[in-house]
């Protein structure tokens, strides 16, 4: 089992937020922009993986319980998406791949474990 | 324990600020210590109704009222009502208008996810008066 911090590192992904915050456990990964999705399927164990990095994207990973947000692509969250991050101790990463991409690293990484 | 009631004013304003009403309500029953798989559902449904109430109502009122059994959830709101409930039902099926998609929302699924995390669900609904879930989720 890996914790989101783990699997930050060992992916590569840097920290928009959270790199204090608590070290949730990391079992896979859900990929989906679309938000009523995410909160309907994602696990809470699952990290979001999305380019979506709207504040209402930090509200979802709220109310899912969701160890972790991976913006993909190298997105940026918006100002209000990063304060509703810090308020709420949300771990927010950042990837410069894309989703598939981001998808199949976290995959590698979990597997080798 | 003595019934704890909740109540909230849903703003249909500011759509990115949708979900403080919910998000209260999970630190509240966070505090009263409830399993954080109940918290999960609870946090999930309301928000889902929070944002609907948002998206086609204008707002609304939230109250919630939690007893160590049961958490009941009832979200009233004084917009168009839904036309076609079992349409409304079906996963995929909105009516939510293009700059909720843009946003992330509006794909269908909000009721469909209300009913998932559940375990029973009201809707009462009149065309042009008004529509109120009721939600209850047993702990």
């Amino acid at each position: 089992m890996m914790n989101v911090h783990e699997l930050a590192k060992a992916c590569g992904f840097t920290y928009f937020s959270g790199a204090n915050a608590e070290a949730r456990p990391v079992c896979g990964a859900y990929c989906c922009d679309l938000l009523s999705w995410v909160i309907g399927r994602a696990g809470d164990e699952d990290a979001l993986v999305t380019v979506m990095s709207n504040t209402n994207v930090m509200a979802v990973a709220v109310m899912a319980d969701l160890p972790c947000v991976i913006l993909s692509e190298g997105v940026k969250p918006d100002e209000r998406a990063l304060e509703k991050a810090i308020e709420n101790d949300i771990i927010v990463l950042s990837s410069p791949d894309p989703t598939y991409a981001t998808a199949v690293k976290i995959y590698e990484v979990l597997k080798s474990v | 324990m003595e019934p704890i009631v909740l109540t909230y004013q849903v703003d249909g304003e500011d759509f990115s600020a949708a979900g403080e009403a919910s998000s209260s309500v999970k630190k509240t029953l966070k505090q009263l210590g409830f399993s954080p798989d109940v918290i999960r559902r609870v946090a999930i449904a309301m928000y889902e109704g929070e944002i609907n109430m948002v998206i086609h109502a204008d707002g609304g009122e939230a109250r919630v009222e939690i007893t160590q059994s049961t958490i009941c959830i009832i979200l009233a709101d004084k917009g168009p009502g839904i036309k076609d409930i079992n349409l409304a039902m079906q996963e995929g099926y909105s009516t939510a208008p293009e700059e909720v998609r843009n946003l992330g929302f509006g794909a269908g699924m909000g009721l469909p996810n209300i009913k998932k995390y559940s375990d029973e669900l009201k809707i009462d609904t009149e065309l042009g008066v008004g529509t109120t879930l009721t939600i209850l989720i047993n702990t």
